[in-house]
């Protein structure tokens, strides 16, 4: 259903995507994990489109992102919904015009209709009666759970999660996990779901996308990339802090680093 | 010697290095804000319409910027007048005080004063408030509702700036003739006949006019340039901090700068 061919992103120097292709199965959970920096909100933002790629295209069914009209991809953005890191609610609107704005802008439906879809989604999510409240009023996961009931106010039929259970507490982020699953599986949504949560992301995904620096190392069910043989693969599940996925990144040695800086004393015993 | 000449121009040209890459830099921008503004303008004639937005946003930018509007052209009329009255009495020309006082305010003050508080006011807060919706993501929130920002969140700023300096810089004249009229008139005894016929007699429809297509002119810079940099800010809480200082000195410089520009147009 979506694909991305030879995709690629930098900024400046730096290739946060490299050469990568990738197919989102329809009607399913894919689940893009990696670590810090390696490229997963990226790849989703180039996915959704909010990002041009450098290199490469996407393509939603047989239409390229690339080429599409401003206005074909607004209608196209009309069944996809979008939940963000930080949820992203819009300040100057409380938690009921907040759901209700996809509504708002994209459909004539009275308003007492609305109010009764706004009412639905938010009984989903367990905030019914919060209508009221403002954004600056909610909690991290009140926040997200509203963002949930917006991204799913016009029965999107592709949903993107960057990070949904990131900065939320167990309960919280369980509560996250089982709605995107429940709602997939019940709306037969296509859902993108990027995260480094693994316990979670290998619970709900139907295929997994494992990213390093940038790249695809692994793909597969979940229980392929349980038991895989790669290395990489292995050390990211298990969150061990030796392997081949180094933790720094320096380039170059921390000692030459600092005995080469003016007022410093070379830690060469030879000199 | 030759060292110390080779030091100096190495300084020289570090020096014009570093001006040429900030002219080039500062006619990047003015390119990127005209493009971002004629893009915006151009919305204007596509559906959805954005009326509402239209009036909110003059709504919270006119009534928000009033007060601030009439204290100043209530002190900047009475200062002129306070001024005018003992640099005029001088030459015994205390009558000619309305004249001063009107024409001071119309061609030049109210436009450019007006503006400067609208700058204050409004603008920093339309930078401040667009950055911020491009820091928490909602700017992007509202690209994947299928809601163009540009559309949504620019054009109606621009659009407000641009009606209502304006009409905020007539007010302006207005309170500052009048407070110049009690301190000129009531505090300090010029004939109020005297007063009131000078105002008439010398005030022509060009100053007016000149005022207003002033006050249309600075508000649409300052709506296009707020909004650039809030649009354009650095996604960080110090990106969107420096963003708002850039945008009130560039506002505030561009005011005085196209100021000059009209006036020498319209006298």
């Amino acid at each position: 259903m979506i694909r991305g061919e030879k995709l690629s992103k930098r900024y400046g120097d730096i290739e946060a995507v490299s050469s990568t292709d990738i197919h989102i199965r329809a009607e399913a959970i894919t689940v893009i994990m990696g670590g810090s920096g390696s490229g997963k909100t990226t790849l989703l933002r180039l996915l959704a489109g909010l990002e041009k790629p450098s290199e490469g295209h996407v393509f939603y069914g047989d239409e390229n992102l690339s080429s599409i009209s401003v206005k074909r991809l607004y209608e196209l953005r009309e069944r996809i919904g979008m939940l963000f890191q930080y949820s992203a609610l819009l300040n100057s609107l409380d938690v009921y015009h907040n759901v209700a704005f996809p509504l708002h802008e994209h459909t004539d439906l009275d308003e007492d209709v609305i109010r009764t879809m706004v009412s639905m989604k938010l009984e989903q999510v367990g905030l019914r009666g919060f209508e009221h409240l403002m954004p600056s009023e909610l909690s991290g996961g009140m926040a997200k759970r509203v963002a949930f009931a917006r991204a799913m106010a016009m029965d999107p039929r592709i949903v993107f999660f960057d990070e949904p259970t990131s900065g939320l507490d167990p309960i919280s982020a369980g509560v996250i996990s089982t709605l995107i699953q429940d709602t997939s599986r019940m709306n037969r949504m296509t859902s993108v779901v990027v995260t480094h949560d693994v316990v979670a992301g290998l619970r709900i995904a139907d295929h997994v996308i494992l990213l390093w620096q940038g790249s695809i190392i692994a793909a597969g069910s979940a229980e392929e990339i349980r038991h895989s043989d790669d290395e990489r693969v292995q050390q990211f599940l298990e969150g061990r802090p030796d392997g081949p996925i180094p933790f720094s990144r320096s380039t170059t040695s921390y000692v030459e680093d600092i005995s080469h800086k003016p007022g410093t004393v070379r830690l060469d015993p030879h000199e | 010697m030759s060292d110390l000449f080779a030091k100096e121009q190495s300084t020289l040209a570090v020096f014009f290095g570093r001006l040429g890459r900030h002219a080039l830099r500062g006619l990047e921008q003015l390119g990127d804000a005209t493009r971002l503004g004629l893009h915006a303008l151009s919305l204007m004639f596509v559906k959805p319409w954005q009326g509402k937005h239209y009036v909110l946003q003059m709504h919270a930018l006119g009534v928000g910027s009033l007060a601030i509007i009439v204290i100043t052209g209530a002190f900047t009329g009475m200062v002129l007048a306070l001024q005018g009255y003992y640099t005029l009495a001088k030459f015994g020309s205390e009558s000619l005080l309305g004249a001063g006082v009107g024409m001071s305010i119309i061609r030049e003050l109210g436009p450019v004063l007006g503006a400067f508080m609208v700058i204050g006011r409004a603008g920093s807060s339309i930078t401040a408030e667009i950055g911020i919706m491009r820091v928490t993501e909602q700017l992007d929130a509202l690209e994947m509702m299928a809601v163009n920002p540009m559309q949504r969140i620019i054009l109606p700023r621009i659009i407000a700036t641009t009606l209502a300096v304006p009409l905020l810089v007539s007010i302006f004249d207005v309170v500052g003739i009048g407070s110049g009229y009690i301190v000129g008139v009531e505090l300090l005894g010029v004939n109020p006949g005297a007063y009131m016929a000078e105002l008439i007699a010398k005030i022509e429809m060009i100053d007016l006019n000149g005022g207003w297509v002033k006050g249309v002119v600075f508000g649409f810079l300052i709506g296009v340039i707020c909004t650039y940099m809030g649009y354009r800010a650095e996604p960080t809480t110090e990106g969107v901090a420096k963003a708002t200082t850039q945008a009130v000195v560039i506002s505030s410089v561009s005011v005085l700068i196209i100021d000059y520009i009209l006036t020498s147009f319209f006298l």
